[in-house]
């Protein structure tokens, strides 16, 4: 028994304890599990364990406290109704932005921050990391920091550049089906569930190989393998809308197709298309990583995260962390992109009613 | 009436609080109520007066968002319900305390029976087996005068008709014999015949079982039929109580007078214009929806400057009339014609001028106004579309037709329309109408879904604006009371027949058509023996349908 494991206890037991006292459910409960599991914890793995726990703790409330100060400094600097918004958001809201946030920053500024540009080969293939480089190097000997600071720029613009084109095709089309309705509607109806029967990572293998992989190409492809979704969720919002009486007065009016859906339904669909906007961008970002993997997407030597990690893949086997890194990008990302996507969704059913 | 008159709710400082901007706004500010076993309360105010708070408040909840202030006490039968647990509160709801929503169509899951929604709380609370509670269901129902009872509870709620859905709710509400019924507007979405089933089914259901009630409406005929006593609400402070027959002869209060007196405004019948042809005139029209037809040979005119009334229950093809004239409708067979000359039979074929001299004002205007266009815009729009106006022209434009609809431009420029009141986004609604400089504007049961205050205030604007404009009004209703205000000649229609038609003196008078005599007697008046008086002329074992069914032979 050292001072670190009586003090652990006695933390996890008083502040279970205090919880109690001050009545506040969730915390206790949340503690008081904390202090179970601790308990079976330290009796199979030892120090060592309530070392990962206490960190583990650790960075979860850093993460919480940056979420937190980053949701305050928005509420601060943001306009009236937009700052109303931010301060009744959850706080993972506010770690999703400040996420995002971030990897927007490192992407736009990638050649001022990198301290290497993405192909120079500095040093030795796998070399440990050491002062000069951060995050060792990868198998050619450059440098893994810089180069997943250039992969923010090439796989998240990549995938936001497929995405908004998808959007694009899919919503325009989808609210137009959804206004017009008859034939056509039936028309593209069709021709969307030819496009989604077929499975999208062998649909765009087999439309990379027949046109070749350049990154315009990449993008088209990914952009039509995605737009049939946000087609079947435009069309479906926008049908929900077309019905209402203002759409019949507009028409009534004589209003062209084209007022209607960029004023009177679009407005109306904003939300749930920017929700699902989130969530196709996942998507996406996990198909240009797959495809990078497999070799047909972002070709080398262009830093790329999913191609970061087959390349590396080697080093798993040593026991080293390496290719993990990229792929961590990728994860913390999803997972930050998906935070703000639910809160966007919990905002709008709740306007609903 | 009852044999015991203990005290059954009793309400002290009733404050409830919602959560709004980040801050807690009150709603209803320390109400007292106090109901005896078998006594029937009714509740009136304008909507925002938080007469259904107050109902849901004596269930012991609250909305969502809400929250019953310090101080309040709730007594229902001895048990202080803000301080019993939610659990007990739940059991307590649906046994001893039942609730009749206002839209039982929306209230009823339509993928169940309607008698196994029924037997769900009696088995809940085994209060009763299955085949026991199915069997006083059909009593119930029996009761409740609906038709087959051994048979319509094996129905799903979309195969019965509104009024009886909204007795088979009242059904359930009583099928744990309950000690309290809150009814929140349960007749409020019915049309007049149909309404007078529900009353008297609900009126002697209640006195049958002396249970007490509380009945919340907006509507002042319907709460003298059925209140012992009536509490007038504005704003979630209490006006005045008394028991019903003091409270309609001899009100105290400034408030209760003008809510009684809304039933006065009423305009001068215009003669017909001796010369010039109709400004609009339907002539000879069928239309059908798919391969339902709901019109059979409609016609009449509309002269330039008249409010023609189009009257008839629900299902009569009045709306559809107004489809086909819009355009949005082609009918099968005739026409209609605009000044003589026949209109294209699809909207779509019509020409922008064809467009602009016919608009609609819609019955909901929730649903008629964009939520996410500014109020400038919507008003907006049809002077920019139709005359083409930018710029300072287009904003005085604007600002002008606030000032015709009576609000100020400043203050309603920017918002939005979720922002407004029902009154206010229905006179925007007017105002979109008006930008496009018709000739003649159809009004689809504008007042239908306002409280008459608010309605009376429309009514008084589109007189107001009829006399400035001189614009015709095709006026779709089934509210006779509004016809007797603005009408100068009523159409009434029946499975899309136009059954009569004429002047409103005349057709207000006897002898009517055995339907028009109907609709006429379904008006619920102000006097508290009007219901009972009616039933017994009409024998009160075959009210409603039965009735229709006689009158039509």
């Amino acid at each position: 028994m050292n001072y670190f494991i009586i003090g652990f206890y006695a933390l996890v037991i008083g502040a279970s304890s205090l919880a109690a006292f001050y009545q506040k459910r969730t915390a206790f409960i949340l503690l008081f599990s904390l202090t179970l599991v601790s308990f079976v914890m330290g009796i199979v793995g030892g120090e060592a364990m309530l070392w990962s726990v206490t960190i583990l703790a650790g960075l979860i409330a850093f993460s919480a406290g940056v979420s937190y100060s980053f949701r305050e400094f928005l509420v601060i600097i943001l306009p009236n109704d937009m700052a109303k918004e931010m301060r009744t958001a959850p706080l993972t809201a506010g770690f999703g932005l400040f996420v995002i946030f971030t990897y927007a920053i490192s992407g736009i500024f990638a050649p001022i921050i990198a301290p290497y540009g993405e192909a120079e080969v500095i040093t030795s293939a796998f070399a440990p990391a050491d002062e000069n480089m951060l995050l060792g190097a990868d198998q050619l000997g450059r440098d893994m920091f810089s180069r997943i600071i250039y992969g923010a720029r090439n796989t998240v613009g990549l995938a936001l550049l497929a995405t908004i084109l998808a959007f694009l095709m899919g919503a325009t089309a989808g609210l137009y089906a959804a206004s017009k309705g008859g034939k056509l509607d039936q028309l593209l109806g069709r021709i969307v569930d030819v496009i989604m029967s077929i499975p999208s990572l062998i649909f765009s293998l087999l439309l990379l190989s027949i046109f070749g992989t350049n990154t315009t190409t990449l993008i088209i492809v990914i952009a039509i393998i995605y737009a049939p979704r946000v087609y079947r969720l435009a069309r479906s919002v926008g049908g929900n809308v077309v019905v209402m009486d203002y759409i019949e007065a507009a028409k009534l009016r004589g209003e062209g197709t084209w007022y209607l859906i960029r004023k009177e339904i679009l407005p109306n669909s904003t939300a749930p298309l920017i929700a699902e906007f989130g969530l196709e961008f996942c998507f996406v970002f996990l198909l240009v990583a797959g495809l990078s993997f497999l070799g047909l997407g972002i070709q080398p030597p262009t830093a790329d995260w999913g191609s970061m990690v087959r390349e590396n893949a080697t080093l798993i086997s040593f026991g080293e962390i390496t290719p993990l890194i990229p792929a961590g990008a990728i994860a913390l990302l999803t997972v930050a992109v998906n935070f703000v996507v639910d809160w966007m969704l919990d905002r709008t059913s709740g306007l609903k009613e | 009436m009852s044999q015991d008159k203990t005290v059954l709710l009793n309400i002290k400082n009733l404050i409830i609080e919602g959560y709004s901007d980040e801050k807690w706004v009150g709603i209803v500010h320390g109400v007292d109520l106090k109901l005896h076993r078998g006594e029937v309360m009714g509740l009136i105010g304008e909507s925002g007066a938080g007469k259904s708070t107050i109902g849901l408040a004596a269930m012991g909840f609250t909305k969502d968002g809400c929250r019953i202030g310090e101080g309040s006490s709730i007594e229902f039968d001895g048990m202080e319900l803000t301080t019993t647990p939610q659990s007990d509160l739940q059991s307590l709801r649906g046994s001893r305390i039942a609730y009749v929503a206002q839209s039982a169509a929306a209230s009823f899951n339509p993928a169940h029976k309607l008698i196994d929604q029924h037997t769900e709380a009696p088995l809940q609370y085994r209060i009763q087996k299955r085949l026991e509670s199915q069997e006083d269901a059909m009593e119930l129902y029996e009761k409740l005068r609906l038709p087959n009872p051994r048979e319509i509870g094996f129905r799903y709620p979309h195969q019965v008709s509104g009024g009886q859905l909204q007795r088979a709710m009242t059904a359930m509400a009583m099928a744990c014999r309950p000690d309290l019924i809150i009814f929140d507007e349960p007749t409020t979405a019915l049309d007049v015949t149909t309404q007078i089933e529900v009353l008297s089914a609900i009126r002697d259901i209640v006195d049958q079982f002396n249970t007490a009630a509380i009945y919340i409406t907006h509507d002042l005929a319907v709460v003298a039929q059925m209140a012992d006593v009536i509490k007038v609400l504005l704003k979630g402070n209490e006006v005045e109580e008394a028991d019903t027959r003091t409270m309609l002869s001899n009100p105290q209060d400034d408030y209760t007078k003008s809510l009684w007196a809304v039933r006065d405004f009423k305009r001068d019948q215009k003669p017909r214009p001796t010369e010039g042809s109709p400004l609009i005139s339907v002539k000879n029209v069928d239309a059908s929806y798919g391969d339902t037809p709901v019109l059979h040979d409609v016609s009449f005119d509309i002269y330039e400057g008249m409010t023609v009334a189009v009257v008839g229950e629900s299902g009569s093809g009045k709306s559809t009339v107004a489809r086909c004239i819009t355009g949005l409708l082609p009918p099968t067979k005739g026409e209609c014609l605009f000044k003589g000359t026949p209109l294209p039979p699809d909207y779509r074929d019509r020409s922008k001028d064809q467009l602009r001299q016919a608009q609609m004002i819609y019955q909901m205007a929730d649903t008629a106004l964009n939520p996410k266009v500014k109020i400038s815009e919507i008003i907006g729009r049809p002077a920019q579309f139709y005359s083409g106006l930018t710029g300072p022209a287009l904003k005085n434009r604007v600002d002008e037709l606030l000032d015709l609809i009576e609000l100020e431009p400043a203050q309603y420029y920017n918002r939005y329309p979720p922002e407004l009141s029902g009154g206010q986004k229905q006179r925007i609604g007017i105002a979109r109408s008006l930008a496009a400089e018709p000739t003649f504007i159809i009004c689809d049961e504008v007042t239908s879904a306002l409280d008459q205050l608010v309605a009376e205030g429309i009514l008084r604007l589109l007189d107001k604006l009829q006399n400035e404009l001189n614009l015709s009004y095709m006026f779709i209703t089934h509210d006779l009371a509004t016809v007797r205000s603005i009408a100068d000649e009523v159409v009434v229609m029946q499975y899309g027949k136009v059954v009569e038609q004429g002047p409103k003196d005349v057709m207000f008078k006897p002898p009517h058509h055995a339907y028009t005599d109907l609709l006429l007697s379904s008006v619920p008046e102000m006097d508290p023996d009007w219901l009972t008086t009616l039933l017994e002329e009409r024998g009160v074992d075959d009210i409603g349908e039965a009735a229709k069914a006689n009158k039509r032979d």
